[in-house]
């Protein structure tokens, strides 16, 4: 495990880096308040309501979507970095596994799930 | 002291720090520096000239403009979730900084932070992460715009994901590992065909997959044409329209940071890293030429083409690039087997 201390090493690095920047800025710069500072941008138009709306649900089946095909990836890493050794039998059943998600993706097409209109 | 210095985890741990700090000093000169670059190429790109008063042809630039980000006033809007709202611009800056510890600069382990099994695996999960930082910024600003932004964002960025991981298994199935320094090392093969050598750089075995990379890379950048996330004509500036001062800063220097750390992978991956013509002292050069060479790239792209529309942008990353990098995929692992067997 010990090559991956330098990695350990650059996350702390980099949050002190961030953490501080942000911390010795808020130190030092003017505040000077104001309801009409503090209400949020809209244009310079008093803010109507609150933005804890509702948004549409085309985001949602894309992070569903997303997480289906990532996983896809994720057996797909493996597969391709011993792909030398597993010869035919590898490719095949691989393309076996794409066939599959394929219908998925077909389906998904066809329900128009990646159409924004 | 002695007998502290002479335990291995402690040399190692030394030999890490020293190299962290080199490396990241080093990026964040060099982010300034982009910074610079692409304002003075966008500007001869429109007859102007770009900045140019402060110190010898505008070169102190950068540095002017950190100091009066640390100088502004802040404000924080009263209904947004204070919490949040603080964190999402160090998770813009902290995974784009961590990629840098799998980026081989140059041959041997000295120019490499951390050269693990698993390098590749590392960046796109960490890369991955800053999808986090706009859509949490998004949403604690509290404001519709930011909201917008962030969700927007969210969408593409995990849509182009996929392409961008799906094209790098092209090079894994060539390459053989996951791990960079052996990526690297598998592309140093020169072939001669007609007495011209022909670098065994991937870009040549895989160009559908470099494109589609590329393309990805500028939509997992949040860059022109895919800057949707901070559409100035229609959200303001999107997820960061309600920040101000050094988190906004940090934004701004975790998105430059993104396209150095993808444009080291892209060299890494279809470029042949530091191989090039020469002794391999030379090695470092060549990856800062070609590291160069994709980030003027980057600024050239971003000053040339129109943004894309949104249902433009969700055809193009589901019904275009994810298809062709699944085809490239069972296309090259068809031709390595067919090779590979005529060879056995």
């Amino acid at each position: 495990m010990r090559e991956y201390l330098p990695i350990l090493l650059f996350l702390i690095v980099a949050a002190v880096f961030a953490g501080s920047t942000i911390g010795m800025s808020s130190l030092i710069v003017p505040r000077r308040r104001n309801a009409r500072k503090d209400s949020a941008y809209e244009c310079g138009v008093d803010p109507v309501g609150n933005a804890r709306a509702r948004f549409t649900i085309k985001f949602y089946l894309v992070a569903v979507v997303f997480i289906l095909f990532d996983i896809e990836a994720v057996f797909l890493y493996p597969w391709a970095v011993t792909f030398r050794q597993l010869g035919l039998y590898g490719l095949v059943e691989m393309l076996l596994f794409i066939v599959i998600l394929l219908v998925g993706y077909v389906y998904l097409l066809k329900k128009r799930a990646f159409e924004w209109d | 002291m002695a007998a502290l210095w002479n335990q291995p985890d402690v040399q190692v741990a030394v030999w890490a720090l020293l190299k962290v700090g080199i490396i990241l000093n080093g990026m964040l000169i060099l982010v300034s520096y982009m910074i610079f670059a692409e304002r003075k190429i966008a500007g001869h790109m429109q007859a102007r000239t770009g900045p140019n008063r402060v110190g010898w042809f505008g070169f102190m630039q950068p540095w002017a403009d950190v100091l009066k980000l640390f100088f502004k006033e802040e404000f924080i809007p009263a209904e947004a979730n204070r919490v949040i709202f603080h964190i999402a611009p160090m998770l813009a800056v902290i995974p784009a900084l961590v990629t840098f510890a799998v980026v081989p600069f140059g041959p041997g382990p000295a120019l490499v932070g951390a050269d693990v099994n698993v390098g590749l695996l590392v960046f796109l999960a960490m890369s991955s992460l800053g999808v986090y930082a706009i859509t949490l910024g998004g949403w604690a600003s509290n404001n519709k715009y930011a909201l917008l932004g962030g969700l927007r964002s969210s969408a593409q960025m995990i849509s182009y994901e996929l392409a961008m991981g799906l094209s790098t298994i092209g090079v894994l199935m060539l390459a053989g590992s996951l791990s960079l320094v052996d990526i690297v090392h598998a592309q140093s093969k020169v072939a001669h065909v007609f007495g011209l050598p022909i670098p065994g750089w991937y870009v040549l075995y895989q160009p559908v997959a470099f494109v589609i990379f590329m393309i990805t890379a500028l939509a997992e950048t949040n860059r022109a044409p895919f800057d949707l996330p901070e559409a100035e004509g229609e959200l303001v500036a999107g997820f960061h329209t309600e920040y101000s001062s050094m988190k906004f800063g940090l934004f701004f220097l975790g998105e430059f940071m993104n396209v150095i750390s993808i444009s080291c992978i892209a060299v890494t991956l279809f470029l042949g890293g530091w191989n090039g013509p020469g002794p391999a002292s030379l090695g470092l050069l060549w990856f800062a030429l070609k590291l160069a060479l994709l980030l003027f790239f980057f600024i050239w792209i971003r000053w040339t083409y129109p943004r894309l529309r949104y249902d433009q942008l969700m055809n193009l990353g589901w019904k275009v690039l994810l298809p062709l990098a699944l085809a490239n995929i069972v296309l090259t692992a068809i031709a390595i087997q067919w090779v590979s067997g005529a060879a056995g």
